[in-house]
């Protein structure tokens, strides 16, 4: 077995440094996006009464425009859409 | 102490619709393919950061033909390999010729399967621990800055690294020896 004394430890550990926050974010966001994440911010910003709709009750207004309103869309357009 | 989800777990969990596994995964692996990118193949950021979503993104769309759920790690590494390649040849296209792979992708490649093992057990350990290892090793913080983040005075901090550091090397010594590497 290897040993793992504290100088290999410490370069093992700074051989993987944190990708970047945005990077691992949008990627953690693929399956939202898939769901039509990013369409649906981007007719929010177009649409002045559909932005005021999804902020008056998010997820009637996700259904009525044909989109499954699970949960975790309707954190991810809240949040996108907050300044 | 908190207990690991295996790898073949949390593709299970993924495979099943799971967007929480789904982060864990991106979470889980995320430094491992930008440190293929970066490290091993020295991609420039710009480039890295396309390498990087597109390895994500085909493992989601591609996930249900992964044939062994605990292989994500070299199906992901050799993703990320084939992708950076296609990076480079893209690149070059006016040199006529092969483009071959960078020198040392294999050993690099198999450094950062070892590292990912040690961050694995890292993840196991209290997350005091887990957190001023991380922050001092991985993120390259100082003493002052750890401090102010944690709420610990300077003076305590190698210390506490110290201390942490051994739990590490214990964990390490319990579990079985260092994976296959996904080089190749």
């Amino acid at each position: 077995m290897r040993n793992y004394d504290e100088e290999t430890l410490a370069v093992l550990l700074r051989t993987l440094p944190a990708a970047p926050v945005a990077w691992v974010k949008a990627a953690q966001e693929i399956p939202l996006a898939r769901r039509g994440l990013d369409d649906i911010v981007e007719r929010a910003r177009a649409d002045q009464a559909f932005r005021e709709a999804l902020f008056a009750n998010a997820e009637s207004t996700l259904e009525g425009a044909g989109y499954e309103p699970d949960p975790a869309l309707l954190d991810a357009v809240r949040e996108r859409l907050t300044p | 102490m908190p207990v690991a989800e295996t790898d073949a777990q949390l593709v299970a969990r993924c495979r099943s619709g799971d967007d929480d596994a789904w982060r864990e995964l991106v979470d889980r692996f995320s430094r491992y393919v930008y440190a293929i990118a970066v490290q091993a193949f020295r991609l420039s950021e710009a480039d890295a950061e396309d390498v990087f979503q597109e390895v994500f993104a085909r493992a989601y769309q591609n996930l249900s033909k992964l044939r062994d759920d605990a292989a994500i790690r070299p199906w992901l590494a050799q993703l990320t390999r084939r992708l950076c390649l296609d990076t480079i040849r893209a690149g070059a296209r006016e040199q006529p010729g092969e483009i071959p792979e960078p020198s040392g992708v294999d050993d690099t490649i198999a450094t950062l399967d070892e590292s990912l093992y040690v961050h694995e057990a890292l993840a196991t350990l209290p997350s005091n621990c887990r957190e001023i290892l991380d922050r001092f090793f991985a993120r390259d913080e100082s003493y002052r800055n750890i401090g102010d983040a944690l709420d610990l005075p300077a003076g305590t901090i190698a210390s506490r690294i110290s201390r942490c550091l051994v739990k590490l090397r214990a964990e390490l010594e319990g579990r079985n020896p260092v994976p296959a590497e996904s080089g190749g």
